[in-house]
């Protein structure tokens, strides 16, 4: 039996070009690592027989929809699972078309890692730089940029060193901590989850290693404590007549009983009584724990407040500068309202300024073109109804981000980054 | 510096507490979906979790087929007992009995299909805007991209073109008027970690999850429970053997494996080295490749 009571969970986002055979390698890792059934495999193998294939197609496996097997492609992010003794995985797996710009952004918002596949014939393209750009907006820690089908080009390792040195170069506009290459065949099983026996010359780990052992313990900001309450609960039993807890997630920081803390927006201070979970209380609680928080005093206070530590305070304000992605096939309507959810809290937000949009390929400013449509990425200002208590999305991804919400329709338009 | 580090299972019971209580948050009418199956179970333990030491504040609903296994009601009632929720019935034989759905005819009939009907009519005269369910996204291919917060047109349909993106823990759980949402906590969880979790936390579990003699009958792959319910060929001999189950629902279509796990640490250990999907025993999807897209799209979950 594992151990998994001390596993960690990595999760993780794969993105490539069309045919960069993307969806070969998640089938290929899955494979590999023993996460297929048998049933799944049966009904892969007698798909490739009925196309005439002369090898089980891998692809297969995470095809999911009708409407994308009928069309052959991956059109919305979708999620897989597999485990080895050390870790579980989750990933986040994105199609690679321009125009799904948005399903990127969304499968990158919660990975702590991102795949990229490079084809080996075609080296760096545009949607390699964009994936990595995205990756690096959304403040993803590790890049590993796999240079699939090594097989095509005869495992030649110049080819390799060739593509590594154009992504570096390039990769000096990216703020990510942690970059890896890895030569690969997806197809062959080659470094995915076994050492190759045809790239001798490199002396890297393969992939699942990789994936195993990256360090991501410190991926969490465990310094600034931010709480926002999510729910307020009262038995108001005979046993519990006086309880109030305030439940939520911690965003980021660690709390501890006894701690000095501000209630937000109210500016009340008190102390933690205690944090409570159904085991009993417990003496810290850190991101991403689910509990319940007790303050010595009787403060008013409702979903969407903010319990914070009082010498490390959020910045707080109405005027928020943001980088949004755009995720509606309807443009941006500059003069409409909008909803905004930041944390646990819903206000009301009018666009103040369109600065500039961005080139995703390069990151330069488009300054004449204001009109946001579907996958653009643009710098603006927004006013919000009531302030908001927050961090900028680089030190803080819980509390520096936002989504946007048509207030017709409902649904959510954009996905924000607080600068 | 210390660890700050969760275990992967607790991170996940972090995940989906975080979700249980963002529904009761933003929903007016929220309600669990209780199968009696592991992964509902797992959804009453969650939500006993995020509100203690306050009770869960929604019901729970069951649709009742009337061909239940006898274990799986008493198994509900007594959680019921211990939860002090209310437990709201939705029964297919009532909607058989007014018309609204014809009760399927010949061997693999089953009353599978038919609780589509009961579920919609009883979330609609219950007004509930928000149904939780215990479905996961391994569970079969058309699940991989289900949201968690998954968005229901009036008429309860899903439309998987028009679903909201979802971003780090932002959930929007926004509607118009008669649309509703069906939200599933514990999407990221497989098979593998419900089992580990429920043997972490000890929770009790319905007895025919484990290993017992049973009268069944073999049909097209699939080990089906002998009872009253089922249409039986003369061809098709009954066969006492010794069987658990792996999924729970309607007995008529739910596959027994043979097995003879008999505690926790059993049905993990079985459950690791299985080569077969949970559903691979449900005669009910095995009816064509897209049968689980085809009945998620009428609202089945």
């Amino acid at each position: 039996m594992i151990n998994y009571k001390n596993n960690e969970l990595l999760r993780f986002t794969t993105a490539g070009s069309v045919d960069d055979g993307k969806s070969t390698l998640i089938g290929r890792m899955l494979y590999d690592s023993k996460s297929i059934f048998e049933d799944q495999l049966e009904a892969v193998k007698k798909s490739s027989e009925y196309k005439g294939l002369d090898y089980v197609d891998l692809s297969l496996l995470t095809d999911g929809l009708k409407a994308e097997r009928e069309q052959s492609i991956t059109m919305d992010v979708a999620y897989r699972y597999f485990s080895t003794p050390k870790r579980k995985f989750m990933i986040a797996d994105t199609p690679g078309q321009i125009q799904y710009t948005r399903n990127m952004v969304t499968g990158a918002s919660t990975a702590n890692l991102a795949v990229i596949l490079v084809d080996a014939r075609h080296g760096i393209v545009e949607q390699t730089c964009r994936h990595s750009l995205i990756a690096s907006l959304l403040k993803i820690s590790h890049i590993v940029l796999c240079i699939n089908k090594m097989d095509l080009v005869g495992y030649s390792k110049d080819v390799y060193e060739k593509i590594v040195e154009d992504y570096k170069k390039f990769a000096t506009k990216l703020e990510v901590r942690d970059i890896q290459f890895i030569p690969i065949s997806a197809l062959m099983g080659d470094n995915v989850v076994d050492r190759s026996g045809n790239m001798d010359w490199y002396e890297g780990s393969t992939l699942l290693y990789l994936l195993e052992n990256v360090h991501i313990a410190s991926d969490n900001n465990h310094i600034d404590c931010r709480f926002p309450v999510q729910f307020v609960i009262r038995p108001q039993s005979d046993l519990n007549h006086d309880y109030r807890g305030y439940a939520g997630r911690v965003a980021s920081g660690v709390f501890m009983p006894g701690d000095e803390v501000s209630v937000l927006p109210s500016g009340f201070t008190s102390k933690i009584k205690s944090i409570d979970t159904f085991e009993g209380p417990v003496s810290e609680a850190f991101a991403p724990m689910s509990v319940t928080l007790r303050l010595e005093d009787e403060i008013d206070i409702s979903r969407g407040d903010m319990i914070v530590r009082v010498h490390n305070q959020p910045e707080s304000g109405q005027d928020i500068d943001v980088i949004i992605c755009w995720l509606s096939n309807h443009s941006m309507n500059p003069s409409a309202k909008y909803l905004l959810m930041h944390t646990t809290k819903e206000v009301k937000a009018i666009i103040k300024e369109i600065n500039y949009k961005f080139d995703i390929n390069t990151l330069h400013r488009i300054e004449d073109d204001k009109e946001i449509k579907m996958n653009d990425i643009a710098r603006i200002k927004l006013r919000t109804t009531q302030p908001l208590f927050y961090d900028s999305y680089k030190k803080n991804r819980n509390t520096g981000s936002l989504i946007l919400i048509d207030e017709a329709t409902k649904v959510t338009v954009a996905a924000g980054m607080i600068i | 510096m210390e660890n700050y580090n969760l275990s992967y299972l607790r991170e996940l019971e972090a995940e989906s507490i975080f979700i249980i209580r963002e529904v009761a948050a933003q929903f007016e009418k929220p309600a669990l979906l209780f199968s009696g199956g592991k992964d509902s179970i797992l959804l009453a333990h969650l939500s006993r979790k995020a509100f203690h030491p306050a009770k869960i504040p929604f019901p729970l609903i069951h649709i009742d087929t009337g061909h239940n296994f006898p274990e799986t009601l008493t198994y509900r009632d007594d959680l019921i007992k211990a939860l002090g929720v209310k437990l709201i019935v939705g029964s297919v034989q009532d909607s058989i009995d007014q018309g609204k759905v014809k009760e399927e005819k010949g061997f693999d009939a089953s009353r599978n299909m038919l609780q589509t009907v009961t579920l919609l009519d009883t979330l609609e005269e219950y007004k509930i805007d928000a149904a939780m369910g215990g479905a996961r996204r391994d569970e079969e291919k058309a699940r991989a991209k289900e949201r968690f917060f998954s968005h229901r047109d009036e008429f309860g349909q899903w439309d998987p073109k028009n679903q909201r993106p979802e971003l780090w823990n932002i959930f929007n759980g926004k509607k118009n008027p008669g649309e509703h949402f069906r939200v599933f906590p514990i999407s990221n969880w497989t098979e593998m970690d419900v089992w580990n979790y429920i043997h972490m936390e000890k929770i009790d579990m319905p007895v025919i999850y484990f290993t017992h003699k049973r009268l069944c009958i073999r049909r097209n792959g699939t080990l089906l429970a002998h009872s009253d319910y089922l249409n039986i060929r003369e061809s098709e001999k009954p066969e006492m053997l010794q069987v658990r189950f792996r999924t729970i629902g309607d007995m008529t279509c739910t596959g027994a494996v043979m097995s003879e796990a008999n505690s926790l640490e059993d049905i993990i250990k079985e459950v690791s080295i299985s080569r077969q999907t949970e559903r691979g025993t449900r005669a009910d999807d095995k009816r064509s490749e897209s049968a689980m897209e085809d009945r998620k799209k009428e609202g089945y979950f």
